[in-house]
């Protein structure tokens, strides 16, 4: 079941169009990555899931129906372009900015005494923010942005400005908040947290969305039957062996081992090949290179770019 | 509490404790009782710097006259602040050949072909700083005067029949609308107070205005607003930051008022004897000089001061009692409110269109002309509240809050006061309907020098 849909989203802005019919379902309980590169449209669709601005066309749904209003309280949102009052105290701050998403004072009070504890952050509740470091303002940050555990919570480009001791806190807590039931979506150029975190993913590109699914899926489709032979033996023996059912793309020795990348011709299956080899050297590795997220994302927003 | 009360409780808490505000609230009617005295003080402290002006006289055939022919000895009398010399057979360029060395401020010609002149004369004064302009009228006054009764003198006019010729005419202003009562007429402190009134808004809009436009700056560069507009609209954030800061400068105004009555009671208490103090209680309108009059003989020469400020402070009372008060207070909230948001909303939409300070005077000049001219034109209404200049300025929106104050202690007609009030509701809705558009895309635009035509667009989004 979706918790969020936002369905054929166009938005134009008086020189450019931002968002061109682009369709993101995520699913409850997923973490869903939104990438694309620079000026793609990604901070545009954030916004307008958090209703700052308006859809030219299109429809947005929150748990099954029309997304309204009222649905800001059980979003939490972490813009790109963040930050907080300077001169206002850390407290009374983190208590109206809960306020403001429709927590009662006494409620806010008790689940921040919670998060100061765990970030063991209690001793700047009266200081104000402009005495903090950046990485403490990042913390403050992050509390007020989960505070009211929201049910979708939207993060763009998160890890990009923070540290990155704040940045791996970061990553656990959204771990934490998936395994309690929430739903995130963060928009990202760092692929290794891609791999490391999301389920789905809809790649944005000038504007239109050129892939999109699940990660593992994504991988599944966009692997070019590589794969990596370890062994000990005679190198020459094997590359005869493998000689007219595959081609040798890379070689390397490391120690004792032999390393030898094939991409493998279409009808033969890993199976086959290691057959082929297992005669004439001791294997001691054999495995499928599935392409990183990293070489996904450059793939395809290239050969888009190239059209 | 709902959002928009929770952004007017901010804005107005966190500016309520700043030292800075209660510094200003206490200051703050020191400074203009300051405003108001000090230009007086200052011309004070410049005249009594002595001006020696030396006075030469020429006789019927422009030769120098000797000590006994001397015919304007004395003509111009000495003032605290000026010395008039009368030489005797001193020859004019011989004096003034002396510039250097001579210790004369000026030198005073006078030639006796004077008397006999009628119509327009002339007479030469060489100076060497300009002469004030009360100095001016000083000298041509007296010797105007001096040749006045010179010449009734030679018509064998005795100067007793000169003396009784003088009348001095004070012109007594009654309002026609209360007779028979004869009050006395109260238009001094009328003007007093649309003038500190209209001055207050123009101040207080400025003031608070540019807080609004800096406190939408600042939520622009320290990058809060994107948090803060994912949980409320940014209409209800820009006239959240309007209200809260409209709230506070109301609560300097009461701060003030409070302050303003509790000093002039002390005041009162001070230059008011206990005798005063009696007369002054029942203040009967039309005797209200004869009283100060029966009093002022048999009071000890030191206490006339007392007794002259507590006839000021009487006659301020009673003059009082003839404006209405709770129309006037009541105008200078309705007019500071509609004024403030109505430039309050203009000066949001420029804080949020620019990135920094600097960016900001360009926009500014169109927001300070009005108010500016606004300014001026109750300066003028002062004198004439029922003018044409003063009734037209006082309707047009853009100036109403401030011209309308200097004329409300006077009776303006109901249908002014309405259509002025009309029009400013309307255009302080349309400014921040217009300025709400402008934020909204503002806000979120950064590191974008912004045109005029760039603004145009972001009203038609």
């Amino acid at each position: 079941m979706y918790l969020f849909t936002a369905s054929k989203i166009v938005k134009q802005f008086s020189d450019h169009l931002a968002l061109d019919h682009v369709t993101i379902n995520v699913p409850e309980g997923s973490i869903y990555g939104l990438l694309g590169p620079n000026g793609a449209g990604k901070t545009t669709l954030l916004r307008i899931i958090n209703q700052i601005t308006a859809p030219d066309e299109g429809e947005l749904f929150f748990s099954g129906r029309t997304l309204n209003p009222g649905d800001l309280a059980s979003i939490g949102y972490l813009p790109e372009e963040r930050g907080l009052y300077k001169k206002m105290k850390v407290g009374e701050q983190a208590l109206y900015l809960a306020q403001l998403k429709g927590m009662s004072k006494a409620d806010a009070m008790v689940k921040l005494k919670h998060w100061f504890t765990k970030f063991e952050i209690q001793a700047w509740w009266n200081k104000k923010v402009e005495e903090l470091s950046k990485g403490m303002q990042q913390k403050v940050q992050f509390v007020t942005t989960i505070l009211h555990e929201p049910k979708l919570l939207i993060f763009d480009e998160p890890f990009s400005g923070f540290d990155p001791i704040n940045a791996s806190l970061l990553k656990n807590e959204i771990l934490e908040m998936k395994k309690a039931g929430a739903t995130i979506i963060f928009s990202t150029h760092d692929m290794g947290s891609v791999e490391e975190l999301c389920d789905y993913i809809t790649l944005i590109n000038k504007s239109r969305t050129i892939l999109e699914g699940g990660v593992h899926d994504i991988k599944m489709n966009n692997k070019s039957n590589l794969f990596e032979i370890g062994f000990t033996g005679d190198p020459a023996r094997v590359y005869e062996k493998l000689d007219g059912h595959c081609q040798v793309v890379d070689r390397h020795a490391e120690r004792a081992s032999q390393y030898v990348k094939i991409k493998a011709d279409k009808n033969v299956s890993a199976n086959d090949m290691l057959s082929l080899v297992l005669p004439v050297a001791e294997v001691t590795s054999f495995n499928e290179v599935i392409p990183t997220m990293n070489e996904i994302f450059i793939k395809v927003v290239e050969a888009q770019n190239q059209r | 509490m709902n959002k928009i009360g929770l952004i007017i409780w901010r804005e107005y808490l966190t500016r309520v404790r700043k030292k800075s505000f209660i510094i200003m609230t206490f200051l703050g009617p020191v400074l203009f009782a300051a405003l108001i005295v000090l230009p007086g003080w200052l011309t004070q402290v410049e005249d009594r710097e002595v001006q020696e002006i030396a006075v030469v006289e020429y006789d019927a055939n422009n030769q120098p006259v000797p000590d006994s022919l001397q015919f304007f000895r004395d003509v111009v009398p000495d003032r605290e602040n000026m010395k008039f010399i009368y030489l005797h057979n001193a020859v004019l360029p011989e004096i003034l050949k002396t510039y250097e060395a001579a210790n004369y401020d000026g030198v005073l010609f006078l030639p006796q072909s004077l008397i006999s002149a009628g119509g327009r004369a002339s007479v030469e004064f060489y100076y060497r700083k300009t002469p004030s302009m009360g100095m001016e009228e000083h000298i041509s006054s007296s010797i105007e005067k001096f040749l006045f009764s010179n010449k009734l003198i030679t018509k064998n006019i005795s100067s007793e029949m000169i003396e009784a010729l003088e009348t001095n005419i004070n012109l007594n202003r009654i309002n026609w609308k209360n007779w028979p009562d004869k009050q006395a007429d109260a238009t001094d402190v009328k003007r007093g107070l649309g003038y500190v009134g209209g001055f207050l808004i123009y101040i207080f809009i400025f003031m608070y205005g540019a807080q609004v436009m800096r406190g939408v700056m600042e939520e622009k560069t320290s990058r809060i607003v994107e948090v803060i507009i994912s949980s409320v609209t940014p209409f209800q954030l820009m006239m959240g930051k309007i209200i809260g800061i409209a709230l506070i400068g109301l609560t300097q105004f009461v701060a003030w008022l409070i302050l303003t009555v509790g000093i002039s009671a002390a005041a009162q208490q001070i230059f008011l004897p206990a005798t005063i103090a009696q007369v002054t209680q029942q203040p009967a309108p039309s005797d209200i000089m004869n009283s100060a009059a029966d009093f002022e003989p048999t009071a000890p020469a030191a206490t006339t001061g007392k007794a002259q400020a507590a006839e000021m402070f009487s006659d301020i009372r009673q003059q009082l009692g003839q404006v209405n008060i709770a129309l006037v207070i009541g105008a200078f909230l309705f007019y500071f409110l509609g004024g403030y948001i109505l430039y309050g909303a203009l000066f949001a939409a420029i804080g949020a269109a620019v990135d920094n300070e600097t960016d900001t005077q360009q926009f500014m000049l169109p927001i300070t002309i009005p108010l500016i001219l606004g300014l001026f034109v109750m300066i003028n209404s002062f004198v004439n509240p029922m003018g044409k200049l003063a009734i037209w300025f006082s309707i047009i929106p853009l100036t109403s809050p401030i011209v309308m104050m200097a004329r409300i202690p006077f009776e303006v007609p109901a249908i002014q006061i309405l259509a002025s009030a009309v029009l400013l509701i309307l255009t302080f809705l349309a400014t921040t309907w217009l300025a709400a558009k402008i934020y909204r895309t503002g806000i979120l635009m950064y590191g974008k020098k912004v045109s005029y035509r760039e603004l145009w667009k972001w009203m038609k989004y």
